[in-house]
């Protein structure tokens, strides 16, 4: 099976690696995946005042894919409020990377990783977390 | 000069000596005949060309060239072998023996009997991959009839104590068959030194064309039979129908004797450079040889690399053909179960990559390998936020992750 040329870019210059002060109020953490299934992502938000989200890290372990969805999900996050990147899709991620549907699962588990954090945020802002729909592995 | 991409996946196939591919050409087009054509010279240019090969094939494995039956290749003869054993001896008994890490083709070949009313034993192997003889001994019944054990293991490259199985086969009066797919032409294998009964093995991971393998059947001490499961013409002493593909097996033949001619010389230059590669990359924080390190073949070796995840890191050891024991392509997300088999955890599993070397690897090449896999590790690491776990010492076993 051959990678797009969207995900070999991401994978090959991964954008936003790193790591956040988790400890920050301001920052939110999503971990999400497991080291059993071959795929661990922790993506983090550092957000102002505004909800405008103002940087974006990510690091993750797993196959190309998986990376790069993690890594085109922090370019898509920064700039954005915390209200409008909720609504990022797991689909977008698919058909802006081309992902074949057995790595369906590598862009499911990057919008996971965007909530995640997203939640983690709000309840250490005393905002209510989100209900999420359940994830659909 | 390095020409890449480099290619280090010989056990999933060789590339076919210059020499077996001169042997096969005037097969195709001036010596095209039909070897069951008995009555005129095309036919008996063929057969004798059939005939030729088929001890150059039974001369590598000490075997008699009438034990040899032509198949289209190791799935087929492990087919042909475990089902063909069951048809012809079930009034004896209906158990079959075989171990957990073997491969597909004669792990699904049982299930298929075992919804024929055959019973199967699986038996689980050691963690460094080698089977317990004791637990052999206690899983035989008077109704085993077949005990199936793979000589060298495609994943790991461990080599089973095959001699000591067949011996415990044959004192319960079972037969003793083999896949010896990886280890034929690799190392040396006899079929009465270690006691075979019956054996698989193909041309195209010894540097031979692909469609193209062999059952051992042995017609002596015991002769054994197997039930034909291609019914026709009744070639091969009836065992296999199918006209002979002569062009796949005239190179074969030359395949084995070429094996047979420089096995010894390939075995020792390779398992030097493996050693080179094995342990320059074992220098890397957190890696693991996976099974045996004594009894293995000698162009293999499995390294799991944690805290990385095998795919991600095929994908990043560019201009080099390996395998992972990562599953992430798969449907079911499910890694190696060769590597789970021997106890490793499924991260582990994750994060393994297989490297078989062959007769045209080069020093140079094993130096590019050591130095872009340690290249990608390093870089993956850096992405990965498991190690930034493991080197700020949380225990990943502590965390509570969402199962997906």
């Amino acid at each position: 099976m051959a990678y797009s040329d969207k995900v070999i870019d991401h994978y090959s210059n991964p954008r936003n690696v790193g790591t956040l002060d988790k400890s920050k109020k301001n920052v939110g953490t999503g971990l999400v995946g497991a080291p059993e299934c071959g795929d661990v992502m922790r993506l983090q938000i550092e957000v102002d005042e505004n909800n405008i989200i103002t940087d974006a890290k990510f690091k993750t372990f797993g196959c190309g894919s998986a990376i790069a969805s993690s890594s085109l999900a922090t370019e898509w996050l920064k700039g954005k409020s915390i209200d409008d990147a909720i609504t990022i899709d797991n689909m977008d991620i698919v058909e802006e990377l081309a992902l074949p549907p057995v790595k369906i699962h590598c862009s499911v588990l990057a919008e996971d990783a965007i909530k995640s954090a997203i939640n983690d945020y709000r309840v250490k802002n005393g905002l209510p977390a989100l209900e999420l729909e359940k994830s659909h592995h | 000069m390095l020409t890449t991409p480099i290619y280090l996946d010989n056990n999933a196939t060789t590339p076919m000596d210059p020499r077996v591919l001169e042997a096969m050409l005037p097969y195709f087009t001036q010596k095209f005949g039909n070897a069951a054509s008995r009555n005129h010279p095309f036919g008996w240019v063929a057969e004798e060309a059939v005939d030729y090969a088929r001890e150059q094939v039974a001369k590598l494995i000490g075997a008699s060239e009438k034990e040899i039956i032509f198949t289209s290749g190791a799935t087929e003869s492990d087919n042909l072998a475990i089902k063909g054993v069951y048809e012809m001896y079930k009034d004896k008994g209906n158990h079959i023996i075989t171990l957990t890490t073997e491969h597909k083709a004669v792990l699904d070949t049982c299930k298929h009997l075992e919804k024929l009313g055959a019973q199967v034993t699986y038996l689980e192997v050691e963690s460094d991959g080698l089977l317990d003889l004791q637990k052999l001994e206690a899983a035989m019944t008077p109704q085993t009839i077949l005990v199936s054990v793979m000589y060298g293991n495609n994943e790991i490259g461990v080599i089973q104590p095959i001699k000591e199985i067949s011996a415990i086969a044959h004192k319960h009066g079972a037969l003793f068959f083999s896949d010896a797919t990886q280890a034929v032409g690799k190392i040396p294998v006899n079929v009465n030194e270690d006691g075979i009964d019956l054996m698989a093995f193909t041309g195209h991971k010894m540097y031979g064309p692909k469609g193209v393998g062999a059952l051992y059947v042995r017609r002596k001490n015991p002769r054994v039979k197997v039930t034909s499961q291609m019914d026709g013409g009744g070639h091969e002493r009836g065992m296999r129908s199918g006209t002979l593909n002569v062009p796949g097996i005239v190179g074969f033949g030359k395949a084995c004797e070429l094996c047979q001619l420089e096995m010894e010389q390939d075995a020792k230059r390779l398992s030097a450079l493996r050693d080179k590669l094995e342990n320059s990359l074992i220098e890397l924080e957190e890696s693991y040889v996976n099974g045996n390190k004594q009894n293995r073949l000698p162009h293999t070796t499995n390294i799991s690399f944690k805290y990385v995840e095998g795919e991600g890191l095929m994908m990043a050891m560019k201009d080099m053909a390996v395998s992972s024991g990562s599953a992430c392509t798969s449907a079911s997300l499910e890694p190696s179960y060769v590597l789970k088999n021997l106890g490793l955890s499924d991260d582990l599993a994750h994060s393994s990559i297989r490297f078989g070397l062959g007769r045209f690897t080069t020093e140079e090449e094993v130096d590019f390998a050591i130095e872009n896999t340690k290249k990608a590790v390093n870089h993956l690491r850096e992405l990965s936020p498991l190690w930034e776990m493991f080197k700020e010492g949380i225990d990943l076993d502590s965390i509570e992750w969402a199962e997906h």
